[in-house]
């Protein structure tokens, strides 16, 4: 384990507490370590957490449990599997590769780096993001989000790709609430989006092939990941998106009144 | 202001109770007449494995139900084997309460968890009982004490009919709280007793914080909780002694500061983790204790010992002294030299600083 | 059209014999109550709101400001103040926004307790000549210790030894029990912020970042600051984590209960953006939830994670307000490994909040300390977590009462920032705080001296910390963890039954 670029870890019957300290032994005794491939991981929570190596990959076979990723800054975590509540909360940099749905909340407050989960992500997600200048985070789900998505969204993108695994269209989406609160960002949609389905504060804004230029890459690297043929690629660059961002920057500037005269 | 003294031969020669009350007597200026109590260790060898439980039963015409109360919550783990009032001279002090007791052995099945479930039961007797109060409830000992002075109460109680290697009394000057008899001292939980002179300041901590323990304090004084603190500490906590009392009369923060890495990390643990049992106030305890206990040095100590301990800046007084095999300590040297006037050596300890007698 | 003007609530008079036209008033007065015209000030007197800026800084002592409450016909039920209220909502139709903590004429508990001291019985000690120790550790404690028996080799012969085999958990060290709160930079000035630092710096204790991250000029003052992560996760990322003292997740705070907050975006300037970690202009928006915490086992989770991402090094501490089930909460709270419960008062300060939370929602912090004492006494976990109480606290006397009751430390805000000139005007939502408190207006950010600031507040401290001393000696105490929940050295005055038993206190006379 002092030297090699990859190192495998059995997460069997291990408690959080003891997964995530072996990680960081790996990381401070071994610090050419590429990649570390964790084998049976069931419900470890905080995978990755606060871990700021860039050129590092964590390989995840299993449901990882909640918070992955949270605060990381640099690394890349591939997921084959489903994770749970919050992945990515609060992350600084680096990726997320879910290799099929992500939890509740996912993204949460997340302030840079990328998420890519290829099927469905639930409640709430990308809730809070926000971007500073040279960071700004992406969302990309490939399936559907549950209500709520991108509420009170600060900055960074979210993108909806709306497809099933092998590329096939769902159909025109079901989330309530899109938006609500949005001040910052913007949520880009494939295919049709009603204004009823939107939250307070959010608004539909014309889709520019500005906006087409902006999501190109991020289609192409999700094809990329998940093993997506040119032609679903096409496809997905060519559709019609719509374009969901804030009414103003500031959307609740006028709620208060002085208790003065 | 109360006055205390306790002696101990560490030959365990056995020494006739009236001796205690002899040397207590001329501590009398230190009370005032209303409380006066001595506990003798090794009184009770024909019932040496019994808990000896001495209850005071309020004096009514139907104290009888009071006992049949008692004897229903001991029968539910153990074995009462005999019972009786504890004999005493009548007409030498109005009798409040009848001082009853019980010899009392737990059933085998009960045998691993005795002391806890004793510590049990003594809570839920005061706590439930109407008119029932559990004042000593070791094995081959007893607390006796009462309303009184000390000459009084030691020939109310015929104490020169009892014989112990080990004695300690006290004579209350109540100032808090009322005097009665379940406020006089020695206050004892298991074969803990403790006489105190002195007022604990930091009660309301210390009572509070053994009462998340499971402990019951119901004697409306502020000693009690002293017995209950090195029960908790000693026995159920197993602290080495030494830090126990380290605990109880804490180091100063400047000298944990100067002492070597480990020392400081040691007593820094102990007032982080035991503050709520630090005894605040001005302090002497003389404390018979619990066998079993525990020394810094692995040494476990199989018999019941002395400790005299005062606070950490000295408000109350309290000297040591030796004669051959036997080692008092008390408020005034007057007291001892009372009943052993030739003395090997006399000393006043550090404040803080315990003095531990232990048999040889 | 209704005419919807009201008369001012303050008159300001210059006396025109005294005033030299010198002009320091117009320019001292961030609310533009003063106008230079040739020979004359002219006073726009519904303006102000009595921050006294202008009274304190003129050179001939000219101005007087004074309340103005002739003018309304006395209601007892219809008060000029409910009037106002009203006159002005149905004018915007918007939310009542008020500063500063719980306005209304609720029983202030702390001045109904009286306090015990030596007589005869046992001696109060002299804390001029005697050691008091004050100093307290905020942070997890283990229920029991437990050593182990090594074998030593000393002098040639082979001994036992006791070593400590009990781990103890990173605490924070206190040398009094006196911190200051959190406000947010952003909120406050960085010359608030930086004097604040340097005074806890000095006074041997800590003081709260506010959720709006860390500004670089404090990252000198970082080991006595507690780093705060609310639901905005403003200037949270895993550097600011580990560069602090301790970490404290804000739920709730004692002026407004059950909601968020919002720094507005003319206050998010460069340096407040880049510290917050957003675009310059806009809403700092705080969800009233952490939507990550939508119940106590995901609040576990956040502890915890908070924990991984400081490898268990940093005390973590939960912030809730004083509602009603705030012993319950907080024993929840004490399960989930954190390693303080802040409990914030209904009168806890604020820069903003909706007056009718202000004045309307929370519990007394008296009650509700005594509160969660007990309750997590019942449950034997007392000593394992510390408890800090902040909301309202005035005095030396209050910390006393506070600690007596069972809190470890105090908080204090609002008297921190009066130390450093706030008037308590309660404007600090306007941003134009003439203070240069409240404000990131530079020409009245640069107003407030950091180094008289730090001192001032030092001073609060240690005056407050002095007087400690003095009544814990008068109480016959000389270490503070004897005061800790002693509820028998409080006595409560002009109280009923049923506050006396909330308080867990008797009253005087017995």
């Amino acid at each position: 384990m002092e030297n090699e670029e990859v190192v495998v870890i059995d997460a069997k019957d291990m408690n959080y507490r003891e997964l995530n300290e072996k990680i960081h032994e790996v990381l401070n005794k071994n610090p050419r370590v590429k990649k570390i491939i964790l084998k049976n991981v069931l419900g470890q929570r905080y995978i990755g957490n606060g871990i700021r190596k860039k050129d590092l990959t964590i390989e995840i076979y299993g449901v990882p449990g909640g918070d992955l990723g949270m605060f990381m800054s640099g690394p890349t975590i591939i997921v084959y599997g489903n994770t749970e509540h919050a992945p990515g909360n609060t992350m600084d940099d680096g990726k997320i590769i879910i290799h099929g749905s992500g939890g509740d909340v996912t993204g949460h407050s997340m302030r840079g780096g990328k998420i890519f989960v290829r099927d469905d992500v639930g409640y709430r997600s990308g809730i809070h993001m926000k971007e500073y200048k040279d960071k700004f985070p992406v969302l990309v789900i490939g399936g559907r989000a549950k209500d709520f998505l991108g509420e009170y969204m600060a900055g960074g993108m979210i993108l909806v790709l709306n497809i099933d695994r092998e590329g096939r269209d769902l159909g025109k989406i079901r989330g309530r609430m899109i938006g609500t609160g949005i001040h910052g960002g913007s949520i880009y949609i494939r295919g049709e989006v009603d204004e009823y389905q939107l939250g307070v504060a959010a608004d539909i804004k014309e889709f520019t092939e500005e906006d087409r230029e902006k999501i190109k890459g991020y289609i192409e690297e999700f094809c990329n990941y998940f093993n997506l043929n040119e032609r679903v690629k096409e496809k997905l660059i060519n559709s019609k998106y719509t374009k969901i961002a804030p009414v103003s920057k500031r959307p609740f500037g006028k709620l208060y009144t002085p208790d003065l005269r | 202001m109360c006055g205390i003294i306790g002696f101990i031969s560490r030959k365990k020669r056995m020494i006739r109770g009236d001796k205690i009350a002899i040397a207590l007597d001329s501590l009398k200026e230190r009370g005032n007449g209303q409380g006066s109590g001595y506990v003798g260790y090794g009184i009770y060898p024909d019932y040496k494995d019994c808990y000896a439980l001495h209850v005071f039963l309020k004096n009514t015409p139907t104290y009888h139900k009071i006992i049949d109360r008692v004897k229903s919550i001991l029968g539910m783990y153990g074995v009462v084997v005999k019972d009786e009032e504890i004999p005493v001279k009548e007409g030498v002090l109005k009798k409040e309460f009848i001082p009853w007791r019980f010899f009392y052995h737990f059933h085998d099945s009960y045998r691993d968890i005795e002391n806890d479930l004793m510590v049990n039961i003594v809570m839920e007797i005061n706590d439930k009982v109407d008119g029932a109060f559990v004042f000593s409830s070791g094995k081959n000992l007893g607390v006796f004490k009462a309303t009184g002075w000390p000459k009084e109460v030691a020939e109310f109680y015929r104490l020169e009919e009892y014989e112990g290697y080990m004695w300690l009394g006290h004579a209350r000057y109540p100032t808090n709280t009322r005097g009665w008899w379940g406020g006089a001292h020695p206050f004892n939980i298991l074969n803990w007793s403790v006489v105190h002179n002195g007022e604990i300041t930091s009660y309301g901590t210390n009572k509070r914080y053994v009462e998340s323990f499971g402990y019951k304090c119901r004697m409306f004084t502020d000693t009690e909780v002293v017995a209950y603190i090195f029960d908790l500490l000693i026995r159920k906590h197993r602290l080495p002694v030494e830090y126990a009392l380290s605990a109880i009369a804490p180091k100063f923060w400047d000298e944990i500061d100067r002492m070597e890495e480990e020392e400081r990390k040691i007593h820094e643990a102990i007032r982080m983790t035991y503050g709520p049992a630090a005894l605040n106030g001005p302090f002497a305890i003389v404390v018979g204790t619990h066998e079993g206990m525990v020394f810094m040095n692995g040494e476990i100590e199989e018999n019941n010992t002395l400790i005299g301990l005062t606070d950490r800046v000295k408000l109350r007084p309290l000297v040591a002294a030796e004669k051959d095999d036997l080692v008092f300590v008390s408020s005034e040297e007057a007291a001892i030299r009372r009943i052993c006037p030739e003395l090997d050596k006399v000393e006043m300890p550090d404040a803080g600083t315990p003095i531990i007698v232990r048999l040889e | 059209m209704i005419p919807s003007a009201v008369p001012p609530k303050f008159k300001v008079e210059i006396d025109r014999e005294k005033c030299m036209l010198c002009g320091r008033c117009v320019e001292e007065c961030s609310w533009g109550v003063y106008r230079k015209e040739r020979d004359r000030i002219v006073i726009y007197s519904n303006r102000c709101g009595a921050c006294q800026r202008c009274v304190v800084m003129c050179p001939r002592n000219a101005i007087t400001v004074r309340e103005n409450t002739t003018c309304w016909r006395s209601h007892p039920l219809w008060t000029a103040e409910v009037r106002e209220d009203i006159i002005n909502q149905s004018k915007t139709g918007r939310v009542l926004l008020s500063a500063t903590g719980n306005a209304m004429d609720y029983p202030i508990y702390f001045d109904r307790i009286v306090l015990d001291a030596c007589q005869v019985t046992n001696p109060p000690i002299d804390p001029l000549r005697e050691p008091m120790e004050l100093r307290t550790y905020i942070g997890k404690k283990p229920k029991k210790l437990e050593f182990e028996f090594v074998e030593e080799e000393v002098d040639g012969k082979k001994i036992k030894k006791a070593k400590l085999k009990t781990k103890i958990a990173p605490n924070l060290k206190l040398e009094t029990p006196i911190m200051i709160a959190h406000m947010s930079y952003g909120a406050l000035s960085l010359n608030a912020h930086l004097a604040m630092a340097k005074a806890v710096k000095e006074c041997g204790t800590y003081m709260g970042s506010g959720e709006g991250g860390l500004h670089r000029a404090l990252y000198p003052y970082a080991d006595h600051i507690i780093t705060q992560v609310a639901s905005g996760r403003f200037g949270v990322d895993v550097d600011y984590l580990n560069r602090g003292a301790a970490i404290e997740i804000k739920i709730g705070q004692g002026a407004k209960p059950g909601i968020g907050g919002h720094l507005p975006g003319e206050k998010v300037t460069a340096e407040v953006s880049m510290t917050r970690m957003i675009p310059e202009g806009t809403d700092a928006i705080s969800p009233a939830p952490h939507h990550d915490i939508y119940s106590i086992e995901d609040l576990a989770q956040l502890v915890r994670s908070l924990k991984e991402a400081t490898r268990w090094k940093k005390p973590v501490f939960v912030k809730i307000a004083a509602v009603h089930n705030v012993a319950a909460i907080a024993n929840g709270i004490a399960t989930s490994d954190a390693d303080a419960v802040v409990i914030d008062g209904f009168r806890g300060g604020t820069g903003a909040a909706p007056k009718v939370f202000r004045d309307h929602v929370g519990i007394p912090l008296e009650m509700a300390i005594a509160a969660v004492d007990e309750r997590l006494r019942e449950e034997g976990v007392r000593n394992e977590i510390s408890i800090i109480a902040s909301g309202g606290i005035r005095s030396s006397a209050d910390v006393f009462k506070a600690i007596a009751l069972g809190a470890d430390a105090v908080y204090i805000g609002t008297a921190a920032l009066i130390a450093l000139g706030c008037r308590v005007c309660g404007r600090c939502y306007t941003g134009q705080c003439a203070w240069g408190i409240a404000t990131q207006k530079p020409e009245l950010v640069e107003r407030l001296d950091v180094e008289e600031g730090a001192r001032r507040v030092a001073n609060l401290i240690k005056a407050w910390t002095l007087e400690l001393k003095e009544l814990l000696g008068a109480a016959g105490i000389n270490a503070i963890e004897s005061l800790r929940g002693n509820r028998d050295r409080l006595r409560g005055v002009g109280l009923n039954e049923v506050e006396l038993k909330a308080l867990g206190i008797k009253h005087a006379g017995f």
